[in-house]
C-alpha cells in the first residue's frame, strides 16, 4: 500500500456519501434482488463508464484491500486501466491482476473463470437495473410488479425470443430470480456466467445514471428464468481457447487478419495467462513455441 | 342465486362535479348489462369504478369470487384485487392500444395473461394462442407479428382473445365497436355475442350506441347527468322507454 | 296459461309536452293450454300492444300479466328472458337478426337456448325449412337478403323450432302463397294439439276460423274517451 493524493479524501468520496451508500449496500443485501435507490453522486468519468461500481467500490475500499478491476473479463483495456489507476491515485490501494489475490474486484460485464471464496467482493457496474423495463417503460408500474411479485412479463420477453429466434436468444443480461422473490437483472454478463452468480463472495451491483444498488449475498439461490419445454442453457462458443486449450471457459472471437482468420481466446485475461504459465497449450499457441 | 357482481350506492365526484351518484344494480351470472347515456353521462366513470381502476368515493362493489364467495372488491387487498383483474374479470378498451402490447407479437400478446398466472410450458402457451386467435378470426399465421401490423378490427379482436384467454366471468367493456367501421363492428359484435353465450359470461357493455347494446345486452341502465334514469330489459327500454331522457335518445337514433 | 288481469297502460310523451296518450283499459283474458285465442279489432285498437305486453316489451301500467309462473308485469329482466327461453315463444311479422349468421343456425337458435343439443335442434331446424319450402341451398345464407316471404317463412321457422307451452303470432300467414299458409295453420294447429296456449292476431279471416276456438275484440279494452 501506498499512500494515496492527499488532494482527495480516501477514496475520492467524502465520508458523509460513503456511509450514505453503505447503508444502501447493507439494506440491498438484507432484501437479496431488491433494488436499493441512492443518492447517486457525480463522478470524474462519463455515465456508462462504471459511475456506479466506482461509487461502490469507493464505499467498500478499505486501506488494506488489494483492487482488481476487470472489463469484459480483460485487466488490461482502457475502462479497467482507468479505474484501477483513479483508485491507486485516490485511496492508495494495492492492484493486482490475480483473481485469487484481490480482496475487491469491480468488474465490467463478466464474472472471473475463478471460483470466487468467502471474504471476496465482486462489484458490478449496471446499465440498466430494471429487468422489467423492456416491456414497461413505467417506473411507478415496474415498482408495483416487483412489489406484487408479478413478474408473468418477463416471460413475455422470453417467449418473443422463443417465438421469433426458436431459443431463447437473450445473451447477456439474462434475467435471474433471487432466492425464489426478486427477478434481477444480473448485469451485461454472458449467459454463460449465471451460474456462477451463486457464490461464496459478496456481489454488490452500482447503477450511477438509475441510482440503484442492488445485492447477492453469499451463497444466495439464483435461478435464471426458462420454460419447461425450453430449459436455461448457459451456451459458450464450441470451441477450445487457442492460446490455453481451457475447453470449458468463457472465449471471445478475435479477427486476426482480413481473409476472415479468427481466433478464440478467453475472455478472462488473468485465467488464461495463469494456465499458460501452468503449461498449458492451444491451437495457436503450439505453432508460436514450434 | 348470488348476483355475480353488486353495486351498493357506488359515487364518485370530481370535486363538485359528479362523476356517477348512488349507482346500485345486480349482475347475474351470464347476464349483459348495457350502459348506455350521451358523453359526460358518468357511464365511463361507472365502469371504471365497478372494474377498480377509480376508487370511488362512497359504495360498495361486491364481486362472488370463485374462492371466497361474495367480497367486497374495493376492500381486497390490491394483490388479490390485481390478481382478479388477470384471472376473473376482462377489460376491452375502446382503443385495442391501451388494452395491447404494441411492442410484442400477437402470440405473446394472448400469451402474457397465462404465463402471469404461472404458465411456463412454451408449446403449450403457444398452442392456446393459436386456438384463440382462430377464435376470433386471426390467421395463425400472424401469431408472430406486431399488433402495429394489424387492422383496426384485427387488433380490437385481439384485444378480446388476449382478454378472455384465462376464461375469466366477468368482462368490462368500454365501447368495444367504437372507432371502427360498420362492416367490421357487425363482424366484432357477432363475434362477441358468440363468445358471450358461449362461454357463459357476464359483461358490462359502456356504450353512446343503442344498436350495440340492441344485439349484445340483456338489459339496460340509462344514465344522464352521472344518475341513473332508468333500467329494465334491453328491448322494453328502446321500444317503450319511461324516461324523457330516454325518449329523446331513442328518438334521435337516425334511421337507416 | 296466459293470465292477464285488469291490464291498462298509456304512453307519456316527455318530449311532447308531456302528453298522456291512453291505449288500454281494464283488459282482461284467460287462455288455456291448448287454447287459439285471436285478437281482434280495428287498426290501433290495441291488438299488436296487448301482444307486445305479455311478451314483455311493452311495460304493463297496471294490473297483472302471468305467463306460467311469471309475472310478466313486475319481473325482472333475467325472469323475462328465462320465460322468453322456457315459455313463450314469439312469430313477429319482422325478422330481426345480426348478419353473417347463416339461415339454419337462425332458425335453431330458440331451441338451443333452450337447452336442446345442437344436433337435435339443427335436426329440428332442417325439417321446418324444408316444410315451408325455403330452398336448401339458402340454408347457409344469412336471411337478410332474402326476399320478403322468405323471411316470413325463416322466422315462423324459428318460431315453431322449439316446442314451448306459450305462443305468440303477429299475423303469421301475411305474404304467404297458399300452399305456405296452408303448413303455417298446420303448424299452429299441431301445436296446439300437444298442448301449447296460442295468442294471435289474424288478418287472414279463412285462417283465423281454421285454428282459433275464439275471437276477443280489443274495442273493449279501449280507454274511456277523456272529457
Amino acid at each position: 500500500m501506498t499512500a494515496h493524493d492527499p488532494n482527495y479524501n480516501f477514496a475520492y468520496l467524502d465520508e458523509q456519501t460513503k456511509r450514505m451508500i453503505r447503508r444502501a449496500l447493507l439494506k440491498a443485501l438484507a432484501i437479496p434482488g431488491y433494488q436499493v435507490p441512492f443518492a447517486s453522486r457525480e463522478m470524474p468519468m462519463p455515465y456508462g463508464w462504471g459511475t456506479g461500481g466506482v461509487q461502490v467500490t469507493a464505499a467498500c475500499l478499505t486501506p488494506e484491500d488489494t483492487l482488481k478491476v476487470i472489463d469484459q473479463g480483460a485487466d488490461d483495456t482502457t475502462n479497467a486501466v482507468s479505474i484501477r489507476k483513479f483508485f491507486e491515485r485516490t485511496a492508495g490501494v494495492a492492484v493486482t491482476g490475480h483473481t485469487a489475490e484481490a480482496s475487491l474486484i469491480q468488474t465490467r460485464h463478466r464474472i472471473p473463470e475463478t471460483p470466487l471464496t468467502e471474504g471476496q467482493i465482486l462489484v458490478y457496474q449496471v446499465p440498466i437495473p430494471e429487468p422489467l423495463r423492456f416491456l414497461e417503460p413505467r417506473e411507478t408500474e415496474t415498482r408495483r410488479m416487483h412489489a406484487l411479485e408479478e413478474y408473468g412479463l418477463m416471460y413475455v420477453k422470453l417467449y418473443e425470443d422463443i417465438a421469433h429466434n426458436g431459443e431463447i436468444s437473450t445473451a447477456y443480461a439474462y434475467p435471474v430470480r433471487v432466492e425464489g422473490r426478486y427477478v434481477m437483472d444480473p448485469s451485461p454478463i454472458p449467459r454463460f456466467d449465471n451460474p456462477k452468480l451463486e457464490s461464496a463472495a459478496i456481489q454488490l451491483f452500482g447503477a450511477g445514471r438509475e441510482q440503484r444498488i442492488y445485492a447477492l449475498p453469499p451463497y444466495c439461490r439464483v435461478t435464471s428464468l426458462d420454460f419447461e419445454d425450453h430449459p436455461f442453457d448457459p451456451s459458450k462458443a464450441d470451441h477450445d481457447c487457442d492460446l490455453c486449450g481451457c475447453g470449458t471457459s468463457y472465449l471471445d472471437e478475435v479477427i486476426v487478419d482480413d481473409a476472415g482468420g479468427r481466433m478464440f481466446v478467453c475472455s478472462d485475461t488473468d485465467f488464461c495467462a495463469g494456465r499458460q504459465a501452468e503449461g498449458h497449450q492451444g491451437r495457436l499457441s503450439r505453432k508460436e513455441t514450434a | 342465486m348470488t348476483p355475480l357482481l353488486q353495486a351498493k350506492g357506488v359515487t364518485k365526484r370530481y370535486g363538485a362535479r359528479l362523476g356517477c351518484g348512488d349507482v346500485s344494480f345486480d349482475l347475474y351470472p351470464g347476464e349483459v348489462m348495457g350502459i348506455v347515456g350521451e358523453s359526460g353521462s358518468g357511464k365511463s366513470t361507472l365502469l371504471s369504478c365497478l372494474a377498480g381502476h377509480l376508487v370511488p368515493d362512497a359504495g360498495k362493489v361486491i364481486y362472488d369470487t370463485r374462492a371466497q364467495g361474495p367480497r367486497d372488491v374495493l376492500a381486497l387487498p390490491e394483490p388479490e384485487r390485481r390478481m382478479l383483474g388477470r384471472t376473473d374479470w376482462a377489460f376491452v378498451h375502446q382503443n385495442p392500444r391501451d388494452g395491447l402490447r404494441m411492442g410484442v407479437s400477437a402470440g405473446a400478446n394472448v400469451g402474457e395473461r397465462l404465463m402471469a398466472v404461472g404458465a411456463r410450458h412454451y408449446g403449450q402457451i403457444r398452442e392456446q394462442a393459436v386456438d384463440w386467435l382462430g377464435r376470433v378470426e386471426i390467421a395463425p399465421d400472424r401469431i408472430d407479428d406486431r399488433p402495429r401490423a394489424f387492422s383496426g378490427g384485427m387488433q380490437q379482436r385481439l384485444q378480446i382473445a388476449r382478454n378472455l384467454v384465462t376464461g375469466p366471468r366477468l368482462v368490462f367493456m368500454d365501447e368495444p365497436t367504437g372507432g371502427l367501421d360498420v362492416s367490421v363492428q357487425a363482424r366484432l359484435l357477432d363475434l362477441l355475442r358468440g363468445l358471450v353465450r358461449e362461454m357463459g359470461l357476464s359483461a358490462i357493455v359502456v356504450t353512446h350506441d343503442l344498436a350495440v347494446v340492441r344485439l349484445l345486452a340483456d338489459r339496460l341502465m340509462v344514465m344522464k347527468d352521472g344518475a341513473v334514469v332508468e333500467t329494465g330489459l334491453t328491448d322494453q327500454v328502446l321500444d317503450d322507454p319511461q324516461h324523457g331522457y330516454t325518449q329523446l335518445l331513442v328518438s334521435s337514433v337516425l334511421q337507416v | 296459461m296466459i293470465q292477464l288481469t285488469d291490464v291498462s297502460k298509456s304512453f307519456v310523451l316527455h318530449n311532447q309536452g308531456g302528453a298522456v296518450i291512453p291505449v288500454i283499459a281494464g283488459a282482461s283474458l284467460t287462455v288455456a293450454a291448448g287454447e287459439c285465442v285471436a285478437l281482434v279489432g280495428n287498426s290501433g285498437a290495441g291488438k299488436s300492444t296487448l301482444m307486445r305486453m305479455i311478451w314483455g316489451n311493452y311495460l304493463c301500467g297496471s294490473g297483472s300479466i302471468r305467463v306460467g309462473g311469471v309475472d310478466v308485469s313486475g319481473a325482472e329482466p333475467r325472469e323475462v328472458l328465462h320465460m322468453r327461453r322456457e315459455v313463450l315463444g314469439y312469430v313477429s311479422q319482422f325478422l330481426r337478426v345480426v348478419p353473417r349468421v347463416p339461415t339454419l343456425d337462425v332458425v335453431a337458435e330458440p331451441a338451443l337456448a333452450g337447452g336442446v343439443p345442437r344436433d337435435k335442434a339443427l335436426d329440428r331446424a332442417r325439417g321446418l325449412l324444408a316444410r315451408l319450402n325455403v330452398p336448401e341451398r339458402l340454408w347457409g345464407l344469412s336471411p337478410t337478403t332474402f326476399s320478403g316471404g322468405e323471411q316470413q317463412r325463416v322466422n315462423i321457422a324459428r318460431g315453431f323450432v322449439h316446442d314451448l307451452p306459450a305462443m305468440l303470432l303477429d299475423e303469421p300467414t301475411a305474404s304467404l302463397d297458399a300452399t305456405n299458409r296452408a303448413v303455417v295453420l298446420d303448424l299452429i294447429l299441431e301445436a296446439k294439439a300437444r298442448g301449447a296456449a296460442i295468442v294471435g292476431i289474424f288478418h287472414d279471416a279463412a285462417g283465423r276460423a281454421a285454428v282459433c276456438d275464439r275471437e276477443i275484440d280489443v274495442s273493449g279494452f279501449a280507454p274511456p274517451a277523456r272529457a
